[in-house]
Order: C-alpha cells, then sequence, then structure tokens
C-alpha cells in the first residue's frame, strides 16, 4: 500500500501524458475556434438585466443585434470600450451586453465609471449562455440576424479596422437587405 | 560559411552529448574513474560546441544573411542592431538553441566546481544531464533547425513582430531559460540519488544552492515578463493569467517549495523523498512549460509555433523525462530511509506546511491552466478560464502561506513553541489590524480583499523583522552590538529575511491595485481630462517617423494643483512591413505610484481614444520580485556552500547557522 503512493505521481503523469496525445491529434487546431456556430441558430437564453427586466433571444426577433460578452475583470474589454462608446453613440448600432461571470454591482461600477454603450445588460454570473454561445474568452462579440441566427462572431477586443471593413457592412446589409 | 559550422557544430555537439550520457553511468556502476572522467570533459566540449553555434546564428543575424531561412523570416536590415542580436531568441528556433545553450553552461559548472563532489555521483549527475541535452539538441536537428538556408536569398528579411522589440523582451527570455533550465541540475541530481538510493545532508546541500540559483534567475524572468506586459500592452494589467504566464508561475511556486525543502534534508536529513519529488516535478513543469509553449496546444499570444509534429516530439521527450524519473521514482523512492522525527509545531512542521500550501497552488493554477485543454480533447465546449477561477482560488490559498511565513521561521528545529512565537508577533499582528480598520475606515465600504492584503503584506513584513530583531537582539544590547550581530549573521538568514521582505512588497502591491483609478475615452485635441488628483491636457497628435515604423505621438500635460509636473508622450506606432499597429505607453513611474497614459486609435471628428491610470505603489510588485532574487543570491553568498561538504564539519554546522 505504501508503495502505492510512490507510484501515484508517474499514474497521475500518464493520465496527463494521454490527454497531451489527444490533444496533438492531426488536424487539431487549437487556434481554429469554432466557427461550426456561424450561420446556425443562436442558443435560446434568457437573462435577468443589470438594470432593467432582461434580454432574451426571443425578444430580439425581427431585427438584427449586436451581442456583446464582456467582464469588468476582463483588461482587453477595457481597450474596447471606448470603440463601443463610440460604435453606441456615433453609429446608433444596436449592442447589447452580456456580463460574464461577474458580480453586478462590478459591473455597475464599471458603467457607471467608462459610460454605457449597452441599450441593456444581461446578466450571465454563472457563465450559462457563455457555454451555450461557446465563449472562449471576453470579449466576444456576436452578430444576430432578425431570425435569431449567428452571423459573425469576433474573438478578443474588435479593431476599428474590422468595425469599418466587417462589422458595419454586415449590419447595413442585415438592416437594410433583409 | 561560418552558418554552415555553426550547424555542424550543433551535430557534433549532439555526439558529444550521446558520449556525455552514456560513458559516465557505465564507468559509475563499474567504479572506472577514467570512464567517470569522460562526463566533465565532455561537458566542457559540449558547451564550447553549442556556443559556436549560438555565435555563428547571432553573426548570420547581424550581417543579416537572409540566405538563412531563419534571419530571412524573423529580421530585417531596417532593424536596430540590438533587436537584430536579441531577434535570435525571439523565435521558436533560435529560443530553443538558446535553451540547450543554458542546458550546457549549467552542465559545464556542474562540471567546473564539482571537485568535492564524490565522482559517481558527479558522474551520473552528468550523464543525466546530457541525456536531457541529446533530447532537445536531437529536437532541434531533426524539426526546428535554425541553420537551414534558402536559394534564391529574399532580398530583405520578414522582419521581427514589432511587440517583441522591446527592451524588455530582449532580456525576458534568457533569464527565463537559465530559471528553467537550472532546475535541471536539482533534476539531474535527484535521478541520480535514485539511482545510487542515497539521499543525505551531502546532497541536500548541493542541490539547495542550484536550486536556489534558480530560482533566482526565475524569479527574475518572471517579474522582467511582468513588467514588459504592463508597459507595452497599454491595458495597466501586470498579470493576464495566460497559460503561458502560468507555465512560468508553476515551476516557481514548485521551486519555492523546493528550496524549502531542501533545507529540511540539508539540516534534519529528513523528507528526503518528498524532496527528490519536488525536484523531479520543478524541472518536468519546466519542460511541461516548453511544450504548451512550443506545441500551441493551448493557444496564446505566446504561442509562436503552432506545429503538431514539433508537438509531438517534444511529448515524447516529456514521456521519456518525466514518465521515466517519475517511474524510477515509484521504484527506488520507498527504500529511501525516513528521517529524523519532528512535531507537527516546529521548524520541519512549518516548511512542511509551507510545501504543502505551495504544492496545492500550484495544483490549482495547473488545473486551471490546462481544464480547457482537457474539456477541449474529450470534444467538450471551448473555454477559457479566466481571472475570476484564479482569484477564487489561488488568492484565498495565499493567505494561510503568508500568515505562517511570519510565524514558521520563529519556530524551533524538532519541537517549536507556538504559543511563545506568536507572543513575539503581537506587535506585527496589532499593527496589521490596526493598518486594515484604518484603511476600512477611510475607504469605507471599499474592496475587502485588498485591505486585507495590505493587513497580510505588512504582518508579513513585521514579522520578518521581528525574527530579525531577535537575532540581532535589537533594543536589548547596545545599538552597536546589534550591529556587530546584524553583520555578521549568516548570509542565509539576511537571504531569507529579504526574500521574505520582498514577498511582503510584492503583496503590498498588488493589493494596492484594488485602489487604481482610471480614465478611457475618447479626447478632443486641446481638452482636459482629470484622473485622480491630475488634470491632463492633451495638447497635440503629431506624425513622427520612426526606423522602420511611423507614430503619431501624442504629447499630454500633466497638471497638479495649478502646477505643470510633466508632459508624457505616449505613441501609437504603426509598423508598415508586418501591416501592424502596436501602442508605446507614456509611464510617469514612482515609488507611491505610477500614471500610465496609452493612446489608441482616432475617429473621424478628430478625437483620440486615451487610457490613462494612476496605479498607486504599481512598481512595488517588480521590485518585491527583485528583493526576492537579491536576498536568494545573499543567501548564495553563504559561507557554507564554499566551505564544501567537509563531513567533519557537518557537526558544528547547525549551531553556526542555526536558524535558517
Amino acid at each position: 500500500m505504501r508503495k502505492l503512493i510512490y507510484a501515484l505521481p508517474v499514474l497521475l503523469f500518464a493520465t496527463l501524458a494521454g490527454y497531451f496525445i489527444l490533444a496533438l491529434q492531426p488536424g487539431y487546431d487549437p487556434r481554429a475556434l469554432p466557427s461550426v456556430m456561424i450561420d446556425k441558430p443562436a442558443p435560446a437564453f434568457k437573462l435577468a438585466g443589470l438594470k432593467d427586466d432582461g434580454i432574451s433571444l426571443e425578444g430580439f426577433k425581427g431585427h438584427p443585434v449586436v451581442i456583446n460578452f464582456f467582464a469588468s475583470w476582463c483588461v482587453p474589454c477595457r481597450e474596447e470600450h471606448p470603440l463601443l462608446m463610440r460604435l453606441a453613440e456615433k453609429e446608433k448600432i444596436p449592442l447589447y451586453g452580456i456580463d460574464y461571470k461577474d458580480r453586478p454591482e462590478d459591473a455597475t461600477r464599471l458603467l457607471a465609471q467608462f459610460g454605457n454603450p449597452y441599450r441593456s445588460v444581461g446578466l450571465d454570473q454563472d457563465g450559462r449562455a457563455g457555454l451555450d454561445f461557446g465563449v472562449y474568452g471576453v470579449p466576444e462579440t456576436y452578430v444576430i440576424d432578425g431570425t435569431g441566427r449567428i452571423r459573425k462572431k469576433f474573438t478578443g477586443p474588435m479593431t476599428a479596422k474590422q468595425v469599418e471593413q466587417e462589422l458595419l457592412p454586415i449590419l447595413k446589409q442585415l438592416s437594410g437587405g433583409v | 560559411m561560418i552558418t554552415e559550422l555553426g550547424h555542424f557544430a550543433l551535430i557534433l555537439a549532439l555526439c558529444v552529448a550521446v558520449a556525455q550520457s552514456v560513458i559516465p553511468l557505465i564507468g559509475a556502476s563499474r567504479g572506472q574513474a577514467g570512464l567517470m572522467d569522460v562526463g566533465r570533459s565532455a561537458a566542457l566540449v559540449q558547451f564550447l560546441l553549442i556556443a559556436m553555434a549560438m555565435g555563428a546564428l547571432i553573426h548570420a543575424y547581424v550581417v543579416s544573411d537572409f540566405s538563412v531561412i531563419n534571419v530571412a523570416q524573423n529580421s530585417h536590415t531596417d532593424k536596430p542592431l540590438f533587436y537584430k542580436v536579441t531577434g535570435v531568441w525571439g523565435n521558436h528556433e533560435g529560443s530553443m538553441l538558446l535553451w540547450v545553450f543554458m542546458l550546457a553552461l549549467c552542465s559545464a559548472a556542474v562540471a567546473t566546481f564539482s571537485g568535492n563532489l564524490p565522482p559517481d555521483l558527479r558522474a551520473r549527475v552528468l550523464s543525466v544531464q546530457g541525456m536531457i541535452s541529446v533530447g532537445f539538441l536531437a529536437f532541434i536537428l531533426l524539426t526546428s533547425n535554425p541553420f537551414l538556408r534558402t536559394w534564391p536569398a529574399p532580398e530583405n528579411g520578414q522582419g521581427l513582430n514589432p511587440v517583441l522589440q522591446d527592451p524588455g523582451l530582449a532580456f525576458h527570455p534568457p533569464f527565463l531559460y537559465l530559471g528553467y533550465v537550472g532546475f535541471s541540475v536539482a533534476f539531474s541530481f535527484s535521478v541520480a540519488a535514485l539511482i545510487e538510493g542515497r539521499v543525505d545532508a551531502a546532497w541536500g546541500r548541493w542541490v539547495r544552492p542550484w536550486s536556489l540559483a534558480s530560482w533566482c534567475f526565475l524569479t527574475i524572468g518572471i517579474a522582467l515578463g511582468s513588467w514588459w506586459a504592463y508597459y507595452t500592452l497599454g491595458w495597466g494589467g501586470w498579470w493576464f493569467w495566460d497559460p503561458v504566464e502560468n507555465a512560468s508561475l508553476m515551476p516557481w511556486i514548485v521551486g519555492t517549495a523546493l528550496i524549502h525543502s531542501a533545507i529540511v534534508v540539508e539540516r534534519r536529513e529528513t523528507l528526503r523523498s518528498w524532496t527528490i519529488l519536488l525536484a523531479i516535478v520543478t524541472f518536468s513543469l519546466s519542460l511541461v512549460g516548453t511544450f504548451l509553449v512550443r506545441s500551441g496546444v493551448l493557444s496564446s499570444v505566446h504561442a509562436f509555433a503552432v506545429d503538431p509534429r514539433r508537438g509531438a516530439f517534444i511529448l515524447g521527450l516529456l514521456v521519456v523525462a518525466i514518465g521515466g524519473s517519475l517511474t524510477l521514482y515509484a521504484f527506488r523512492a520507498p527504500a529511501l530511509k525516513g528521517g529524523g522525527l519532528f512535531a507537527p509545531v516546529s521548524r520541519e512542521g512549518a516548511l512542511l506546511l509551507n510545501n504543502i500550501l505551495l504544492a496545492t497552488c500550484a495544483a490549482t493554477v495547473f488545473l486551471g491552466t490546462l481544464y480547457p485543454l482537457f474539456l477541449d480533447a474529450v470534444n467538450g465546449p471551448k473555454i477559457s478560464v479566466g481571472a475570476p477561477f484564479f482569484n477564487r482560488t489561488f488568492v484565498p490559498l495565499m493567505v494561510p502561506v503568508l500568515v505562517a511565513m511570519a510565524v514558521g521561521p520563529l519556530l524551533a528545529w524538532k519541537r517549536g513553541d507556538l504559543l511563545a512565537a506568536m507572543q513575539r508577533l503581537w506587535v506585527a499582528f496589532a499593527a496589521a489590524v490596526i493598518l486594515v480598520l484604518a484603511v476600512l475606515y477611510a475607504t469605507s465600504g471599499g474592496p475587502v480583499m485588498a485591505i486585507l492584503g495590505l493587513g497580510l503584506a505588512l504582518w508579513t513584513a513585521l514579522g520578518v523583522l521581528a525574527e530579525w530583531a531577535e537575532r540581532v537582539k535589537l533594543f536589548r544590547v547596545t545599538p552597536a552590538q546589534s550591529w556587530k550581530r546584524a553583520v555578521h549573521l549568516p548570509r542565509a538568514a539576511m537571504g531569507m529575511t529579504l526574500a521574505h521582505l520582498g514577498i511582503a512588497i510584492t503583496v503590498a502591491g498588488i493589493s494596492a491595485q484594488a485602489f487604481q483609478q482610471e480614465f478611457l475615452g475618447m479626447v478632443q485635441v486641446g481638452t482636459n481630462f482629470p484622473l485622480a488628483s491630475y488634470m491632463l491636457h492633451l495638447d497635440k497628435v503629431e506624425r513622427v517617423q520612426g526606423p522602420n515604423y511611423i507614430a503619431d505621438e501624442a504629447s499630454i500635460e500633466v497638471w497638479k494643483d495649478g502646477h505643470l509636473v510633466a508632459t508624457q508622450h505616449p505613441q501609437r506606432r504603426y509598423f508598415k512591413l508586418q501591416d501592424q499597429t502596436t501602442g508605446e505607453t507614456a509611464i510617469r513611474s514612482g515609488l507611491v505610484s505610477d500614471l500610465y497614459l496609452a493612446l489608441g486609435d482616432p475617429d473621424e471628428s478628430g478625437a483620440w481614444t486615451v487610457r490613462a491610470y494612476w496605479k498607486p505603489m504599481v512598481s512595488w510588485i517588480w521590485l518585491g520580485g527583485l528583493v526576492m532574487a537579491f536576498g536568494g543570491m545573499v543567501s548564495l553568498s553563504d559561507r557554507r556552500w564554499r566551505v564544501g561538504v567537509a563531513t567533519k564539519r557537518q557537526a558544528a554546522m547547525p549551531q553556526l547557522a542555526a536558524g535558517e
């Protein structure tokens, strides 16, 4: 029995090595974030609101929306924040926020300090909605069309270039061309 | 020509490494001194050969020889000379060459300074070092050769990632690698001891300075990396729990446990098999860290080589090195004799507690780093584990570490008196409580964890100072006598006091970040914006031409109480070659606080994105790291490492430096 304890480290390592072998399967690319969600119906969600009644996928039916996952503890989100403010104020895009794994009071403080670009903010304290969407890390931004399909996804903070060349054109197409 | 010589030297180094790993081992098992001595000369020759290879690659970078693929991919004639040289290890192939260079340096140091080591132990240690070298040299030559040529040579190189053109990053990898690789020596000593089945005080006395030196380098490496992230990434953050950062933190935590448990082996000859396990795990984590970064299994800003073939090779190395040493451990460790007994409340007990807590911390970070990978491997959802996980698990675990750190050094070996130790700390405790209450009152309703953190930092610092005061008999003898005692304290004791103070400084710096203030927004040129007690004025934004970039440079005036304090110039640089924009922050740094300015994108109305932070005591975070490393070095200069393993002296030693 005592000898088994000494064998424990090597057994643990064997398990770990097994996982590494799985992870190194050919064709596995850790950077390829799943694009399977693109053009598929967005997972249904219904979230309590930070200030109002909250948001739900059902409520967005009929017009395109941009959903931004953010958190007060997330540093790149702060990088993105002024851009979101500009998009909301100047471009008037239909931007909604989902506060991911965060405390409501922290999110409130963040938005009070830097301004609130969101038309409404849903709370995803346990990360359930994030899991359904396959959020890899915050910030992450989704464009959902009027029929509830995900049309575009941005991982990490959006840049001014991405907004000009990708986000605004697709929004224009969705709201004008449907 | 020089490149080919370097390539050839590297191949020769592999051959020498094979000899180094086989011949001394045979010599040790047969007791033939001649064969055992091959280890020493082989280690030195190998070091010279790899140094030649390293020199050849640096030469190719300096003269911009673009017929070498590696140079063409990572350098450019417009690059300043300094970054041409540091660019050598700014890419996968070159950084692996740096890795084996460091390894050869360590082996050569063992070969040179091991005159008083039993010859069979030395032979086995050098042989294990040789085996590690064989693995990595083969890896470089077969999958990541930096000396490959291409013809026709491109006219110019593709340049280096602009984010990596930075003095902080130039020195970050060498220190980090010295730390990682230095732990290979402790690993080799452990494997050699397992083969011999003998672990004594002499072994502990050898392993500890090596671990301590590696630990110092790793500390500096991590601090440099964190500082780099702070001033370059423009978010004011200094630690992101990024997988690669975690990969360097894990060996650091386990290495910290190792340098503590090695004391117990050396002084009391107990906790032997545990210390051996720690040494193996520390180096294993260094290897896993290399694996994670190099194979790109975890995606991260750091992973610059996503190549499953390399990953498979490194995985093979891991299985042989870690799996092999742990299997050896499973068979041989049970035979190691247990050492002296000790009561739970004693110096040994405190060190064991430190070990258990640190091991748990490391396990937490390990789990948080690899959990997304595990989930992904079983086709679960892709997730990333962010700061909330680590804040909820790692931070609470550090609390008992700090609490115990003040008490531990006051306990006696074998059997300590907790009550007496606590009594000597009541002043520290009272001061910490008063500080916590005062800050609570001042900020009423502020961040509770941060205030507790500040209290803990004070508790630790005062506890450490109380122990020091005890040693020098402060206020109980004349100041002159106290001074004399302080100067003549064993260096190991001074080192401990410094290193523990360093922890307190870092913890205080981290805790104080909860009180930072920030401004984020669009600012029109010519307007003001407030931050903390400052008023900032965006005076102008100008176009400036750099050596290989063009930049928008802002002039931001810093006003305080109606006086102009400074004018800061954050930049936004555009590198045409890579079509990449980077930020160059402007930081007004000080012991009390940093004023941190970063310039972002403009909008069409001519307003600029400005991120400004007031960060109290942020430089303490890295200052603490430096103090820790300095403490380690002071401890390394202790007399007893130099006097060697004179067994006759052993009886006299414990009193001489009784209270490390």
